[in-house]
Order: structure tokens, then sequence, then C-alpha cells
């Protein structure tokens, strides 16, 4: 379990994370939702140590990741994967080689081992016959493909989804809904998404938070989110431009 | 007045914060050489980028530069009868001096702009980040081997910019200046001694450090998207540029003085 506790962090002197509370529990998905600008990729980054809060704590089964050095840090993102919202492939290798990279980092395994995996995971992601080109030749949905491919390599056990769907075409996006359930339910892992994306929502989260100006303001199952009363919450889910939340 | 101070105290307050934390990523580069495990192939691929890349343009800087140093020497030379001087003055010119500061200058160019670049973009574009998530050190990934290519490239290319210079002294002091050829190469060799060529390749070394280091330091710190990554390879290519000529003047003073 992940235990974020009264997380805060400003970027000069710009409050971004303001007091965040929340818990993410084993083997369930927590969808992360919230604002453009919010925060939320700020909050992932601290989940997997890329990021140093200003002041607050974040337990990863009782030890404060915060407060690790490089080395210890290290140990502990090996449990993890991470898909970034721009999809971070290294440009300077071919899709094969970016997906094979954790595992060719990490593990002994030979290289007709490494390339199975790598076809594997492809697969998984709607990708076949992709490996030798280069992210630069991908379209936007691809390279994110590519990059949950990669996240997705090691088998982790928390695994950290920065907007998943963004730039793929509604049957992309259905697929990668559910390749996002079946891995889910097959490895019982840990999955934290962050997303824009309602239909999405819906069909994966077991739990739902919405980070609005800094902290989680809501927090719950869909059923409970869909009959909220917060009115901020439920604008943002029905998409109206009018109501609490001002859009300029 | 109070203007000034202010803007020499900023200055030097930005040169203290950059020396120092260029000198601790040089540390942690250093440290991170001796931690398992080693990937050659990562190193050869840099040092190649660093070697081939730049081969081409120091041979034709060198060659050109030996040339010239032929040209201008025997045009003062002559006036006191002393043409056969040419060629230990084209040759301990390019080797104590112009081989190792010329290819600092041409491999600060080629070599040192792109991996301002190649970081920098990875710092903009999240690579550097994606490498830390997946428990990979990017001081160790992407910094160590690019020093270490640069202490070991620049002086394979400087032996090689020395050779074409005084290859090139040559062809201009005996073809076309009609030196002999024995005078040529002999006063060469009653000149010019096994430590002013190793003392360059020295200089060498220093310029492969101070260039890589600049470099990575510059584009591992970029920010602000394209513009952010433009501006890390500018001043990549001219702080870089000026450490090696003020470097050169002190290893020189330290070096040959004696
Ligand atoms: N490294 C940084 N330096 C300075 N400011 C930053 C940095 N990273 C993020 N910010 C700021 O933090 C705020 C939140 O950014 P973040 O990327 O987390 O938003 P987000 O919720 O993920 O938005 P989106 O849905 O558009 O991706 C923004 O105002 C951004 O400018
Ligand atoms: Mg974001």
């Amino acid at each position: 379990m992940i235990e974020i506790v009264d997380l805060k962090k400003s970027f000069n002197g710009k409050k971004v994370l303001d007091g965040v509370n929340l818990k993410i529990e084993r083997g369930k998905i927590t969808v992360i939702i919230g604002r453009s600008g919010e925060g939320k990729s700020v909050l992932l980054k601290h989940i997997i140590g890329l990021l140093k809060p200003d002041s607050g704590s974040i337990y990863l089964d009782g030890i404060d990741i915060t407060k690790l050095d490089e080395k210890e840090l290290n140990r502990i993102r090996r449990r993890f994967g991470m898909l970034f919202q721009g999809s971070a492939l290294f440009d300077s290798m071919t899709v094969e080689e970016n997906v094979a990279f954790p595992l060719v980092e990490h593990t002994d395994l030979p290289m007709e081992e490494i390339r199975a995996v790598v076809r594997e995971k492809l697969r998984l992601v709607g990708l076949v016959g992709v490996e030798k080109m280069m992210p630069a030749d991908l379209s936007g949905g691809m390279k994110k493909r590519v990059a949950l491919a990669r996240a997705i390599a090691m088998d982790p056990e928390i695994v950290l989804f920065d907007e998943p769907t963004t730039g793929l075409d509604p049957i992309m996006s259905d697929a990668i809904a559910r390749l996002i359930l079946d891995t889910q339910r097959n490895l019982h892992t840990t999955y934290v998404v962050i997303t824009h994306d309602i239909p999405l929502t819906y069909k994966i989260a077991d739990c739902v938070a919405m980070l609005h100006q800094g902290k989680i303001i809501e927090c719950g199952t869909v059923e409970e989110i869909r009959r909220t009363s917060n009115p901020v919450v439920r604008q943002f889910l029905e998409g109206r431009a009018e109501g609490p939340i001002k859009v300029a | 007045m109070t203007g000034i101070l202010e803007y020499l105290g900023r200055l030097a307050e930005g040169l203290v914060l950059h020396t120092g934390r260029m000198g601790t990523m040089l540390f942690q580069a250093f440290m991170w050489l001796f931690v398992p495990p080693f990937k050659f192939r990562n190193l050869f691929r840099q040092m190649e980028f660093v070697g081939v890349k730049s081969m081409f343009v120091v041979i034709l800087t060198g060659s050109f530069t030996g040339m010239v140093l032929a040209l201008q020497s025997y045009n003062a030379l002559r006036r006191f009868g002393a043409e056969s001087l040419v060629g230990p003055t084209v040759a301990l010119s390019m080797t104590r001096e112009l081989g190792p500061v010329l290819t600092g200058l041409m491999v600060t160019g080629r070599a040192g702009s792109a991996m301002a670049t190649e970081l920098g973009t990875m710092r903009v574009t999240e690579q550097i980040d994606a490498l830390a998530a997946m428990a990979v050190n990017p001081i160790k990934y992407l910094v160590t081997p690019r020093l270490l290519a640069g202490v070991l490239m620049l002086p394979v290319l400087t032996v090689i910019a020395d050779f074409v210079g005084i290859v090139g002294g040559y062809v201009i002091g005996v073809r076309v200046l009609n030196i002999n050829p024995g005078t040529f190469i002999g006063r060469i060799m009653d000149f010019v001694k096994v430590e002013d060529i190793f003392n360059g390749l020295i200089k060498s070394v220093f310029f492969g450090l101070i260039l890589t280091l600049v470099a990575c330091y510059n584009g591992y710190h970029a920010s602000g998207g394209a513009e952010g990554v433009g501006r890390a390879t500018t001043v990549t290519v001219v702080l870089s540029s000026v450490l090696i000529l003020v470097f050169d003047y002190f290893l020189t003073s330290i070096m040959f003085s004696s």
C-alpha cells in the first residue's frame, strides 16, 4: 500500500501540491483525475522519487520513500513501472531496444528471451512488426503504446500511468482499458492511472481521487464518485464549463 | 556604481555555483567509473562518436595549419638565413600548442555541441527522468562514458592533428619552398623531444575532459524546451572554447616553464 501524507510542493514560490493525502490500495486500480495543470504529473513523479517534496511523506509498505538515498530508492524503483505523459522514449534506440531496456539493465536473461518478452508486450498494446523502427518515425499514439509496453516490460508490482489514452483513437483507448484491466487482474498489480478520460475512469477504476487546488478533494469508488454531492467533482465529471470551477 | 557591483556580485555568485555543481558532476561521474556493472558498449559508442565524428575536420584543420605555419615561418626565418628551422618550428608549434588546442576546439564544435543537444533533448523530453525511474543512474549511464570517451579520444585525435600538421608543413616546405627534405626532417629530429609531444597530449586529456564535462553539464541541466536546448548548446561551445584557451595558458606555463 502507498500512503501519501500531507505532501506539499512549490515551484519558484508557486504552490502546486498543498497537502495531498491519499491512500492507494495494493492490488487495486486508483485513478487520479483533475484539471490540466493541477499537479497530477508532479504527484506521480513524487511517488517514484523523481521529485522531492518540500514537506510531507510517502509511505510504501511503511517506508517513507521521500527520505531514502539514491541506492535504496533504486531498489524500490525496480518494483515500479512508469508511463510518462510525453512517452519519454529514448530516441537514440529502436522500439525493441526501448522496451527491452529495463530487462537488459536489470536481468540476466539471454537476448532471445528478452526479444520474446518484447514481442509479447508489444502485441499486448496492439503493435506488431514495429521492433526495428525508431521512435521519431512513430505516430504519437504509437509512441504512447510503446512506452506502455516498456512500463510493463518487467511485470512490475506497481505501475504509474500518466494519461495512457491521451492521443489514442476511441477503439485503441478501449483496447488499452482492457489491457490495463486484464494485466492488473492477472498479476494482482497496483495501478495508479492519471487521466482526463472519464469513460476510461468508469471502466477501470476501483477508486477515483480528484486533485483540485493542490489537495485531494474527493476519493471513493466509481459509484460513490458518480453520486457525489461535491459540485466541483460533478462539474468535472459532467464536463461543464459553468459551475464552481471558473475557466478563466 | 551599485548596479555594476550588483551585476559583478551576481556574476561571481553564478560562477561559484556552476563551478561547484560542475565539480560535483565530475566527482559523481568519476565515482561511478568504479561501480559495476560496466557496459562497454556505451563507452565504445561514445568513443566512436567523439573520434569518428571529428576525425575529418581535425585532419583538415591540422594539415592546413601545418601548411600555413611553414609559409609564415619561412618568411620570417629566411631573413636570418635560417630556413632550415622551418621544420622544427612547424613541429614544435603543432605538438606543443596547436595540435591539442585546435583539436579541442574542433571537437567542441562537432561533438561537444552535439552532446549538449542530445542530453538537453533527453532532459526536456523526460528521457533522463525515465532512466532514473527505471532505476538506472543517469550520471553513470550518460555522463561517465562521455567524459571517459573525451579523455581517451582527444589524445588520439591530437596525435593525428600533429602528424598531418607536420606532413602539411613538409609538403609546403619541401615541395613549394624547396627546403632540403633531409634538412627538414633532420632538424625536426634535433629539436623536437618526446617530452614536447607528451606534454601536448597531457593538454589534450584536459581539453577532452573540459569539453565533455561542459557539454554534459549544460545538456543535463537544460530547461525550457527546444529554446533551452539551443541555449545549452551555445553556452557549451562558447564556454568550453574559452576554458580550453584559459587552461592552455596555465598548463603551458606549468609544463614548459622549466
Ligand atoms: N519542474 C518544474 N518546474 C517548475 N514548475 C513545474 C515543474 N513541473 C511542473 N511544474 C508546474 O506544476 C504545475 C502542475 O504541473 P503538472 O504537469 O503536474 O500538471 P498536470 O496536472 O499533470 O496537468 P496535465 O493534465 O496538463 O498534464 C504546472 O503549473 C507546472 O507549470
Ligand atoms: Mg500531466
